[in-house]
């Protein structure tokens, strides 16, 4: 990753030595505009950024709105105490794991397949009809897929038609697909896979493309099928590619999203479908109970932190190392 | 990437002896391609026939991909209520100024941090790239913008997305790759590092600038948090996206409801029903976005490849 450099690089520019105080100052004054054209943003950085982090306090007081932040009762770590006794925020904590593990694992499965097989494709404009279509969900809101999928879902909605039409139900049996709450894993998982699998082959594609052609070529003198070639070819020249973005997205555990979760949840699902982030709604923003949902997406915060820190650490070693 | 892929193509493209197994797997292959097409549109086109079709008719069930009745009612009923054209055009409104600020803004300062003389580029990086890690959360967010009177104001829309660190540094790989001797020669002829930026690095960033400007215009197009989180007492700064949003909370939980209300003998006396007017305004939401689409494509692929290579 390309940022990387600029964190381990140990020279701060604002940390000059006493002498060199007034060179830098000079500098600064010299360039002025370049200061004036950054430095305004830099403290739209401070304010919107990195201010909300010191609301962080919260999680640690018994924050009452009307006092000043001085006179705030401070509580230690009991709300995280009871954050972990609440049976609702360990369900979510379990949704929120569960979730994200589904559409790991799915996410990649489906697109790394999806790009194998679109590889295969050797009419040019077949294959970009097929990618004009496949990428078009990404494109649209959660909203709007929620609709569409609310749609298809509805008890007279196409997928209850399409059970009848196979004889699996009888007309009057028609589920209420969003009202399972057990099935609501099923369907984050499919929702998920059908807007965004086009979208998740461009990088695949983009790794296929640099694969030596001539390993195609002397597979196929040594008589190797098209699906030989795919398994031994195709699939180890992007191993790489799967591996880093596999051990990055552990980094992301913990976001699950929020938005198909809040938008086809509901009551009857809800034990299935909310996450960390709707319980940080419900709790602060519904029940006014700020404390507790700080510390929940605090907790959040701090554990995606090690966690994306941890992979990119593993990712770039591996990168470097070129062990795979 | 499609322009990539297909030029490792001519090299094994004539097929001296492709074999029995090859041409099975070929015809397979595109079976199974165009039926991932079919399973991806089909939920639009369904949408769309059940917005066309009479809700009364609609709720006996079995609309594909043609209206049974064809009606124009609930179209009439959505664009009857004056709140979309406010809400359409603080959607646009949003999506140009919000695109807007956004791209001269990162651009700017992706230049201030790509000159390698700035003496507080290291700060301002590092200041920028810690924000990708941490985060305060939903709450204290939410305390900020109330504290910073932004709540019921359209400037919540602008104001805390301005820059993105995905941004920033996709356009100063981009700035980096521009030989430094444009820039050299306009120092020369005694311009500022301001007049630099607008008048040289600017225009030369427009493709990388593109890219970035249609993926912010996508995001704030299709927000409707923040007016759900900041904005949701004020019918005014309502957006497309948020009233779609509410008509499917609506429809949410009424939906026992409504099958109850198919089932009663009113149902066909009313024109429209949460199901059709959902459908008709998911329609009425989306289609802008799957309009444009199409002839954007391809930048938003080549913006996907530069940030996987230098991101």
């Amino acid at each position: 990753m390309d940022n990387n450099d600029t964190l381990s690089a140990p020279q701060l520019a604002a940390k000059p030595r006493p002498a060199g105080l007034k060179l830098f100052m000079k500098k600064l004054v010299s360039q002025r505009m370049l200061v004036l054209m950054s430095v305004p943003f830099v403290i739209w950085l401070f304010i919107f950024k990195y201010v909300p982090v010191w609301g962080w306090t919260i999680a640690f007081q018994d924050y009452q709105p009307s006092l000043a932040f001085k006179e705030q009762q401070w509580v230690g770590f009991d709300h995280f105490r009871s954050l972990f006794s609440e049976d609702r925020f360990l369900i979510s904590l379990r949704n929120t794991l569960a979730m994200s593990g589904i559409n790991l694992v799915l996410g990649f499965v489906t697109a790394v397949s999806f790009a194998l097989l679109l590889n295969e494709v050797r009419k040019v404009a077949f294959k970009r009809v097929v990618q004009t279509v496949s990428y078009l969900p990404h494109f649209i809101s959660w909203v709007v897929a929620a609709g569409i999928i609310q749609t298809m879902l509805a008890p007279d909605g196409v997928v209850n038609e399409l059970l009848k039409g196979f004889g699996m139900i009888e007309k009057g049996q028609e589920y209420l697909f969003l009202g399972k709450a057990e099935w609501f894993w099923g369907i984050f998982g499919a929702s998920s896979v059908w807007k965004d699998v086009g979208w998740n082959t461009i990088v695949y594609l983009a790794a296929i493309s640099s694969i030596d052609p001539a390993q195609y070529e002397a597979a196929e003198m040594d008589g190797a099928g098209r699906l030989r070639r795919m398994w031994y070819i195709t699939l180890p020249g992007i191993k790489p590619v799967i591996i880093v973005l596999l051990i990055m997205n552990i980094g992301y555990l913990l976001e699950s999203g929020f938005e198909p979760q809040y938008l086809l949840g509901n009551g009857m699902n809800a034990a299935y479908s909310e996450n960390i982030d709707i319980f940080v709604l419900k709790y602060g923003l519904q029940q006014f109970n700020f404390p507790l949902a700080t510390a929940a997406g605090m907790f959040k915060t701090v554990v995606s932190f090690i966690l994306l820190f941890s992979a990119n650490h593993i990712a770039k070693r591996l990168g470097q190392d070129r062990l795979f | 990437m499609a322009n990539a892929t297909a030029s490792t193509r001519p090299a094994r493209s004539p097929r001296r002896n492709s074999s029995l197994g090859d041409r099975v797997f070929d015809i397979l292959n595109y079976v199974f391609l165009t039926l991932l097409m079919v399973v991806t549109l089909y939920p639009f086109l369904n949408t769309l026939a059940v917005s066309l079709n009479a809700a009364s008719d609609s709720i006996k069930g079995g609309i594909h991909l043609w209206p049974r009745q064809f009606s124009s009612e609930n179209y009439k009923f959505v664009f009857n209520e004056a709140t979309i054209y406010n809400a359409t055009l603080i959607s646009v409104l949003r999506t140009v100024i919000g695109t807007l600020v956004t791209v001269f803004a990162s651009a700017m300062v992706a230049y201030t941090i790509s000159r390698q003389e700035y003496v507080l580029r290291k700060l301002v990086t590092i200041a920028f790239i810690i924000t990708m890690y941490i985060n305060g959360g939903l709450i204290p967010n939410y305390l900020l913008i109330r504290d910073l009177g932004l709540i019921n104001s359209f400037w919540v829309y602008i104001l805390p997305g301005i820059i993105g660190v995905f941004n920033l540094i996709i356009i100063r790989s981009f700035i980096e790759q521009l030989p430094e001797s444009v820039i050299e020669s306009a120092r020369i002829d005694g311009a500022g590092d301001f007049r630099t930026f607008i008048n040289i690095v600017f225009p030369l960033c427009l493709p990388v600038l593109a890219t970035v400007a249609l993926f912010t215009a996508v995001y704030q197009w299709n927000s409707w948090f923040d007016v759900f989180l900041y904005n949701s007492s004020n019918v005014k700064l309502s957006t497309l996206q948020y009233e779609l949003q509410k008509i499917l909370q609506n429809s949410n939980t009424t939906s026992s409801a409504e099958t109850a209300f198919a089932n009663s003998s009113a149902g066909a006396a009313v024109k429209v029903s949460p199901l059709s007017i959902r459908a008709t305004m998911t329609i009425v939401a989306a289609v802008p976005m799957i309009v444009v689409y199409p002839f954007l494509q391809k930048y938003f692929v080549k913006g996907m490849t530069v940030g996987g290579v230098k991101g």
